[in-house]
Parts: C-alpha cells; sequence; structure tokens
C-alpha cells in the first residue's frame, strides 16, 4: 500500500472537558483532492490547525510522507510543504497583490533575511509571483492594494499566497467563504488550476464546490470521522444527509 | 522546475517582468529626483542660517532619533513608547566613557553607543517581543523607567540627577572641534552621521528583510502561516532600531558636551512619537517632515508665546490626527494622488 502524503494516527485535541477532535485516522494522497465537510462546530477548523502546527495534538501523530512532524513547529511544517489559506482572510492589506505573493515566495526561497540589496533585484521572485497571479487571472490587479480588490478576489490572492511557497499539501479552510455565489465559479475555476501533484484538503459548506472538485469526502461530526467516501457514496449515504446535507439543504430552502 | 506551469497562463514568459507592477516592484528602491532635495536644504541652510547652526544640529539629532523609531514602529509595526531607552544608553555610553576619560574620540564613540544601545535593544527584545498590543507599550515604558532609575540611583557612575556636565570630546578626525559657541563642527558631524546612517536605514527597509518586515506589521499571523520566523525578525529590526536611537543619543551627548536624565524620560520618548506620527510614520521622510515642522513650531511658538507654545503644537496635532492618520506626508501623498498624477483613484 502506498504511502499517504499526509496522515494522522488517532489524532485528538482537547481544549479542558471539551474534546474538538477525537482519534483521527485521516489520510490524504498524492494528487488526492479532498474535502472535508460537516456542520459548524464538528472541529474541522481545529483539525487544520493539527495538522498545521498551529495547536498541539493532545494525542495522537501526524505524518508527513512517513514522517513524524508532530513535534514539528508551524514554521518547519511550512518548509517542509504544508501550505495553507484562512477561511476569514489574512492578506497583507496595504500591499499590492504582486507584493503579496512576493513575500511569500521571498520567504519560501529564502531571500526573505538579505538586508543588503534591494528585493527589486530578486527578478526571479517577482517572476515566479507574477507567474502565480497570471495563473489564477490575477494578472491585471498585480499592481492594485489588495484591500480594493472584490472580495472574491481576495480570495484569489489568499490561495495566490500559499502556492507561492510550493506546497506538496494544501490546506484550504473555506476558500469560497463570504463570496457571492455568482461569482464562486472564480474560485472553482482557480481550484481546478492547482499543479495536479499537491494534495489538496478542501473545508467548504458550498456544496456546489464541494461536489465539483473534490474526488474524496470525509464527514466530520463532533470532532470525529462520520464517514468518507466518493462523492457520489457521500450524497447517497443516509445518515450523512439527516446530519449534514439536510441542513444545507434547509438552509438553501430559507435562503 | 516549476509547480505552477501547467496550464497556459493569459501571459506569455517574457512579458511577465513586463508587467507595470513588476517594473514598479524592480525599481522601487531606485533614488527618486526630489531625495536629495533634503541634503541639499541642509547644505544649503549651513550657509544660510549660520546663527541657527545649534538648532539645525538638535533637529539632525531628532530626525535621526525619529528614524531609528520609524524603523521599529512604522516598518515592522513595533509599538513603542520607550524608545528613549536606547537613545539615553547610547548617550550614556558616549557620556560615563568620556567623562572618566576611558574613550573621548567621537565617531569611535558613537560606534560604542550604538554598540551599547544594541545590546539593551537585544536583551529587552528578547523578553518584549513575546508580547505585543498594549503589553508591549506599558513593557517598553517599564524599560526605559527602570534604565533611568538606574541612571539616577548609579550616581558614582552617571552622575546621577546632575548628570555628568562638560565631556572632554576629540577634535573629529583630530583636527575638527566641537566649540561651544559656533557649532559649525557640530552640524557638518552630525549631518554626515546622519547620511550615513539613512542611507543604511533606506537599504535596509528596500531590502527583502525590509519586505518581510512589511509583511509581519500588515500581518502577523500570515507571516507564522508562511513559515517566516517572525519573533527573530522582530528582535533583528528591534536591535538595529535601538542601535541607531543610540547613535543618535551619542550625538545628542557629544554635541551638547553633557548628558543627563533627561536623556532617558518619558517625555524624550513622547516626542519623538508625535514627531514621527506628524511626519508620517512608515515612510522614511516622515521623521524628516515631522522633526522640521515640531522643532520650527516649538522654536518660534516659544519665542511669540513664552507661556502658551504648547497649546499650538496641541492643535496642530489634534487636527493632524483627525484629517491626517498617516501625517503631513501621508496627506501630501493623497494630495498628490488626486490633484497631480491623473486617475489613478477610483
Amino acid at each position: 500500500m502506498s504511502q499517504a502524503r499526509l496522515e494522522t494516527q488517532a489524532l485528538s485535541r482537547r481544549f479542558g472537558a471539551l474534546t474538538a477532535v477525537e482519534d483521527i485516522d485521516f489520510r490524504l494522497e498524492t494528487g488526492a483532492r479532498h474535502a472535508l465537510i460537516g456542520p459548524n462546530g464538528a472541529g474541522k477548523t481545529t483539525f487544520v490547525n493539527l495538522l498545521t502546527g498551529v495547536l498541539r495534538p493532545t494525542g495522537g501523530r501526524v505524518l508527513l510522507g512517513g514522517r513524524d512532524i508532530t513535534a514539528r513547529a508551524q514554521a518547519e511544517r511550512v518548509k517542509l510543504g504544508i501550505a495553507r489559506t484562512f477561511q476569514i482572510n489574512r492578506l497583507f492589506r496595504g500591499l499590492s497583490a504582486l507584493e503579496n505573493v512576493c513575500i511569500a515566495v521571498a520567504e519560501r526561497v529564502g531571500a526573505a533575511p538579505s538586508m543588503v540589496y534591494p528585493a527589486g533585484w530578486r527578478t526571479d521572485v517577482i517572476d515566479e509571483a507574477m507567474q502565480i497571479l497570471a495563473m489564477l487571472r490575477l494578472a491585471d490587479a498585480a499592481g492594485r492594494r489588495v484591500s480594493e480588490l472584490a472580495y472574491g478576489r481576495q480570495r484569489l490572492i489568499e490561495l495566490a499566497i500559499a502556492i507561492g511557497l510550493k506546497p506538496e499539501v494544501l490546506l484550504l479552510d473555506e476558500p469560497a467563504a463570504g463570496v457571492p455565489s455568482a461569482e464562486s465559479h472564480i474560485i472553482l475555476d482557480a481550484l481546478q488550476r492547482l499543479p495536479e501533484h499537491i494534495a489538496v484538503l478542501i473545508i467548504e459548506h458550498d456544496m456546489d464546490v464541494v461536489f465539483r472538485f473534490a474526488t474524496r469526502v470525509t464527514v466530520m461530526v463532533g470532532g470525529a470521522i462520520f464517514a468518507e467516501g466518493t462523492p457520489r457514496e457521500i450524497e447517497a449515504n443516509p445518515q450523512v444527509r439527516a446530519v449534514y446535507l439536510g441542513q444545507a439543504a434547509r438552509r438553501a430552502a430559507h435562503a | 522546475m516549476s509547480a505552477v506551469a501547467p496550464v497556459a497562463p493569459p501571459t506569455d514568459a517574457t512579458s511577465r517582468i513586463d508587467h507595470p507592477a513588476a517594473r514598479a516592484l524592480m525599481r522601487r528602491h531606485r533614488i527618486r529626483w526630489w531625495e536629495p532635495l533634503p541634503w541639499l536644504a541642509a547644505g544649503a541652510s549651513y550657509f544660510a542660517f549660520p546663527e541657527y547652526l545649534g538648532f539645525g544640529t538638535e533637529l539632525l539629532i531628532v530626525i535621526l532619533f525619529a528614524l531609528s523609531l520609524d524603523l521599529a514602529l512604522g516598518y515592522a509595526g513595533i509599538v513603542t513608547l520607550g524608545h528613549a531607552a536606547f537613545f539615553g544608553g547610547g548617550a550614556y555610553a558616549v557620556g560615563m566613557l568620556a567623562f572618566y576619560g576611558v574613550w573621548t574620540e567621537p565617531i569611535t564613540g558613537l560606534v560604542l553607543a550604538a554598540a551599547a544601545a544594541g545590546v539593551i535593544g537585544l536583551l529587552s527584545g528578547l523578553v518584549l517581543l513575546r508580547t505585543s498590543g498594549l503589553t508591549l507599550l506599558m513593557l517598553t515604558i517599564c524599560t526605559m523607567a527602570l534604565l533611568e532609575q538606574a541612571a539616577n540611583m548609579g550616581r558614582t557612575y552617571t552622575g546621577g540627577f546632575d548628570g555628568l556636565p562638560g565631556l572632554p570630546i576629540a577634535p573629529v578626525f583630530g583636527v575638527f572641534e566641537f566649540n561651544p559657541l559656533y557649532s559649525t563642527t557640530q552640524f557638518l558631524y552630525t549631518l554626515g552621521v546622519l547620511f550615513v546612517c539613512f542611507v543604511f536605514v533606506r537599504t535596509l527597509i528596500y531590502s527583502p528583510f525590509g519586505q518581510s518586515l512589511t509583511g509581519i506589521r500588515e500581518n502577523l499571523l500570515r507571516m507564522h502561516a508562511i513559515g517566516s520566523p517572525v519573533r527573530r525578525r522582530l528582535v533583528i529590526c528591534y536591535t538595529i532600531s535601538a542601535a541607531i536611537a543610540g547613535v543618535a543619543g551619542g550625538l545628542w551627548a557629544q554635541t551638547n558636551a553633557f548628558v543627563n536624565l533627561s536623556a532617558l524620560d518619558l517625555d524624550r520618548a513622547a516626542t519623538v512619537l508625535i514627531v514621527l506620527i506628524l511626519g508620517g510614520y512608515g515612510r522614511l521622510y516622515g521623521a524628516f517632515i515631522g522633526a522640521v515642522v515640531y522643532l520650527t513650531l516649538e522654536h518660534f511658538l516659544a519665542q511669540i508665546y513664552p507661556t502658551a507654545w504648547q497649546l499650538g503644537l496641541g492643535i496642530l496635532l489634534v487636527l493632524i490626527a483627525l484629517f491626517a492618520r498617516n501625517g503631513i506626508l501621508g496627506l501630501g501623498e493623497a494630495l498628490w494622488r488626486r490633484y497631480g498624477a491623473e486617475g489613478s483613484t477610483p
């Protein structure tokens, strides 16, 4: 059996009496397009924080390519190839779109500690950042302040910064959150152009995005894995429908 | 090997770097036409206002001090109200070494001042920069107050409340004496030191390191998430900023030939913060504009209204806080965007 790109074994996290994540065994394969869904408070974001090293688990292990990285700090995991985006934009708001991506690229290629030459001399960094923006069809916005961009495009900058880290594993925390449904195709479109070898784990509430993007879906409920399968299996699973999709359907009906 | 090539981007490889945004970024560090102006003005005022060279020297020192604060506050976003700790550290290093006849050569004296202040910055930074916001602000004030108290109580070495008067500073390059009546040497020497420090700071802020500091200021959590060693960067920046503040303090002690507790007090730390906010922080030249405006106003208002001159400054500050959050330079930039360069705003 091939080694998973990213794997967790009995991963748990308690906050006092509350168990946010409990005994999760999870595999993310190389090149996967894997969705993590579940109702609010199911522990999805906590799980991502455990994978990226923002939180330390109270039990279990995280393996990257078979290597135990449970004790590694966030910055080290980034260097090992785990990048993430945030549910709420965390951008360098006062800077241009290009600079936002340049900061990430400069950090990855090790340019960032240099003090003696101008950042403008690193044309390799600028070129790569432009290339990423072009891939996400943001080239025309490169010189604009990100705070001036439409929200949907700001979400793409969020993605562009993560891509600038050339990750092996990309964790996307609700990439379409807050994007008007008329614009959500922009996000989906961008996701479909991600380099194929990257293992992508996406947390998303927009079922349209989930079912069109993911080839595998894991459902989390109450901090534990509730079901896992192909989108078709998940959609057909009556229990999942009851706990989760039903809620979403009801919400949609009310909206 | 590129991770992001598979689908053809709309632009081809040669035109990417030609994109206006890319070109702007590649050229940002270049010297603009107006950048020599402050230095020409300083040179011209040497001839135009010979009777104001003492005031000019004081002004140049405040600029340097504000420049050091800009590096920490304006670029890295380190909120501090205790920067006089480093100014005073440098001043006392120069003062004590000269007073006891250990070291009186001015230029190497400034190097020692920078080292002393840098060490204080490094040690306090290692502790302080674990915090942020109000906690950080209070701790910077505490550090400064502790040093001030130490200088006050260490009377045997520091002269206590009276300070150390009549410092014997050797001539610059062994030739040019500091004459207390005519500040020509003081002015040119301070101008030279300011220029060297400015070139250093300018290089630093346009470097990749400076870019990452801006990233920390703009979004600390994101910098963590892209794997940046944020704390280390902040400590390095804080140490450099402290060393430059130490040079300013050293200059102050040398050109005044004394050092006292005012080098370390809250008043000095608050003044430099006001100067920087007035001029515009995170803008490199904000220190220049702010210092010129603040000290000129202070000087002339004090002559016109000896009892109520602070009122004038207070009103100006209120206006700046209400209508020009980014200081005088920020206001200038906004006006330039609106009326000078056409059509860049929506």
